[in-house]
């Protein structure tokens, strides 16, 4: 068939206005994040906060349409490069989020941001990605991985507990929180033990312990390892005489509820708890709750925080969210009322904020944390001065 | 007395992966199957265990719950799948058994939801008893190495005065011959599958009350099940466990006692960080250092 040049002048002029209506086709999302398998709580969390305020917004953000694509990892590193490859060649999303683990973090964040994709960080924050090697593209919107351990640190100091007990699983974040710890720890240590990840039974530890007899136990140990040792602790008599502190992923409300009175009186440090008295929090806890039936945990808040963060940015630049100098700008800005209240990003893309202290407290039929004071306020993660943004 | 402590302490872990091993390797040694589903029995016990003990209130009446569960799940699994997997390729039997991992894991999310359940020692375990001067040892653990005694004095019993047992025995090391004689397999293949199953639903279940209850604990445990089987003897109640205590033991006492021990000849940092990592290895270098000796296992199935 022959067409006139008229008609091939049409066809052109169509498909020239089907390329500038591409513009208001949906932002792309992808999210990876660990849904099934151990561990698999965090990442629901994560993906329930994000989604809850996607459904606020009508499935907007900043008044763009959002199309989401979330895939699990099921916690494999291999499974998560996978998955980012296919989402930044075949799907070309705009904007990356979800992963939980810092192993998964560094095997996938470095590359992606490398090829132009924005990544958002709602949990994992690996030292190196906020100092030497932290990205324009990168932006941590939960914390450093050493900033609740350094809180700890700081309050076990100030309560006067001089002869302090560390436990933390044998891997980069262990490591990295039990230095956190340290560096505001000012007493001795009594013992330092690394255990293997995934650790189930901790009968050697716990009579070794003992045998240190040290004034107060700090422990990082994530997900079921922390409800194993605390169930533990507490049957081998331990938990009236040496008191235990941890951070916030050992006393999730996940968690409290698996591990119930074993972990009453137990204080934990978090950037956020869910009686912390602001506005945007109380509605953030009352539609979580009525929405899942659960109280949000720290995780939920940062997948809920992630997508506000996205929320303001898309505001600021509109349909012009491709030009990543500007999206990029827009998001460091951090405009809006994070559930934690006070919230910044620091010059290496991570959070400038509070720290607070927790005590784990039976409420009514459930086990639950309750707020009892703050530790840091507008505090800084060590790494920062390290970075050197190109 | 911090010796005997950790030793007590390895054999209480020792009878968990006794419990374990014991149904792993009945079903290994007379079936030929290899059962990677065997952890996922074991997650049905823990689960059944904390909702029974839950409504009942009594963590017995739990116990006895989640070892019927796991054992009617046994059942299922066997007459569903494992049945037209006998004569196929042990790759065959390690796929479709990994399959009903994955739909175990998804099918336990749906039901019992993403969140670790709560199960706590009934209140006449959760106390600490002085069994060693100076040493308050929790009576939990005490009251599941009793439990794992038990259990090794019943299978005693039933494999070598029994017919069940006899069967067994003879299932193990002549199956054309019992099929020969006229006896059925085929049930007796449920019935071992069905024990098997009930001895990994009564591990998860005791496991709970010290443990994660989640999605996911069955794979943690049954890698170190594989082990003591292999350095047991493959089929070889026996050896199960032998092979549990020790695996128990030397898992623990490389854990209790390997960082103070390089600290001596190390500085602290590197100490620690490599008793952590040798620790991990421990019982693994003991499987090899078995296999190089006795490639067979420490026991030979029944018979042989």
């Amino acid at each position: 068939m022959q067409l006139s040049p008229k008609i091939r002048n049409a066809i052109a002029l169509a498909s020239l206005c089907v390329s500038a209506n591409a513009l208001a086709e949906p932002a792309k999302i992808g999210m990876i994040t660990t849904l099934s398998g151990g561990g698999a709580s965090l990442g629901i969390d994560i993906r329930d906060g994000f989604e809850l305020a996607l459904k606020e917004r009508n499935n907007q953000l900043g008044g763009i349409d959002v199309d989401m694509i979330i895939v699990d990892d099921g916690r494999k590193v291999d499974n998560a490069k996978q998955i980012a490859r296919r989402m930044v060649e075949r799907d070309q999303v705009d904007i990356m989020t979800g992963i939980v683990w810092s192993n998964l973090a560094m095997a996938v964040i470095p590359s992606v941001t490398a090829d132009g994709t924005i990544y958002i960080s709602p949990n994992a924050g690996p030292s190196l990605l906020a100092g030497k090697r932290c990205h324009p593209n990168y932006f941590n919107v939960a914390w450093q991985n050493d900033n609740l351990h350094e809180a700890m640190g700081q309050y076990v100091s100030d309560k006067g507990y001089n002869k302090v007990y560390l436990i933390a699983p044998n891997y980069p974040a262990g490591k990295d929180a039990l230095a956190g710890f340290k560096r505001f720890y000012k007493g001795q240590i009594a013992g330092e033990v690394y255990t293997k990840l995934g650790q189930v039974d901790y009968a050697a530890e716990i009579a070794n312990l003992r045998a240190e007899n040290p004034d107060a136990v700090f422990f990082f140990l994530p997900g079921g390892m922390g409800i194993n040792f605390t169930k533990q602790y507490a049957q081998a008599g331990l938990k009236e005489s040496i008191p235990l502190f941890g951070p916030a992923f050992s006393f999730d409300e996940g968690i409290l509820k698996a591990v119930g009175d074993a972990a009453i009186d137990t204080m934990n440090t978090s950037q956020y708890s869910h009686d912390l008295d602001n506005s945007a929090n109380k509605a953030f806890v009352a539609k979580f709750m009525e929405t899942y039936g659960r109280k949000p945990s720290l995780y939920a808040s940062q997948g809920y925080d992630a997508a506000l963060l996205l929320d303001s940015a898309f505001r600021a630049v509109g349909s012009d969210y491709k030009n990543r100098e500007k999206f990029r700008a827009a998001l460091a800005k951090a405009d809006f009322s994070s559930v934690r209240g006070d919230f910044r990003f620091g010059p290496n893309q991570h959070p400038i904020q509070s720290i607070y202290v927790r005590k784990v407290v039976r409420e009514g039929d459930s086990v639950t944390n309750q707020l009892v004071g703050t530790v840091f306020t507008q505090h800084q993660d060590a790494y920062a001065s390290e970075c050197k943004m190109k | 007395m911090l010796f005997l402590e950790q030793l007590l302490n390895g054999v209480q872990l020792g009878m968990m992966l006794f419990l374990m091993a014991a149904g792993l390797t009945l079903i290994f040694g007379i079936m030929h199957l290899i059962n990677l589903a065997h952890g996922s029995l074991y997650m049905v016990g823990a689960y059944f265990t904390a909702t029974v003990t839950v409504m009942s209130g009594s963590f017995a009446i739990g116990l006895f719950g989640g070892c019927v569960a796991a054992a009617c799940c046994g059942v299922l699994i066997e007459l569903l799948a494992m049945r037209h997997l006998y004569h196929r390729d042990h790759l065959d039997q390690v796929l479709a058994t990994f399959g009903i991992i994955l739909t175990a894991n998804e099918a336990t999310k749906m039901i019992f939801g993403p969140q670790a359940l709560f199960l706590n020692p009934p209140d006449w375990l959760s106390e600490t008893v002085q069994i060693l001067p100076d040493t308050p040892y929790p009576a939990y653990r005490l009251f599941v190495i009793i439990s794992g005694i038990v259990v090794a004095l019943f299978l005693r019993h039933l494999i070598t005065h029994t017919r069940l047992g006899m069967l067994i025995r003879a299932g193990a090391t002549h199956r054309e011959m019992v099929t020969a004689l006229g006896f059925n397999i085929s049930l007796l293949f449920t019935v071992v599958f069905a024990l098997g199953a009930g001895l990994a639903g009564l591990a998860g279940g005791l496991a709970g009350p010290l443990l994660a209850i989640e999605v996911g604990m069955g794979e943690q445990i049954l890698i170190l099940t594989f082990v003591v089987i292999i350095i047991g003897g493959i089929g070889s109640v026996k050896g199960a466990l032998v092979a549990g205590l020790l695996v128990g033991i030397v898992d623990t006492l490389s854990r209790a006692f390997l960082p103070t021990l390089l600290k001596t000849m190390l500085p602290t940092a590197s100490a620690d960080a490599l008793a952590g990592s040798v620790s991990s290895m421990a019982i693994y270098i003991v499987m090899a250092l078995v296999l190089i000796v006795r490639p067979e296992g420490l026991y030979r199935a029944y018979g042989t």
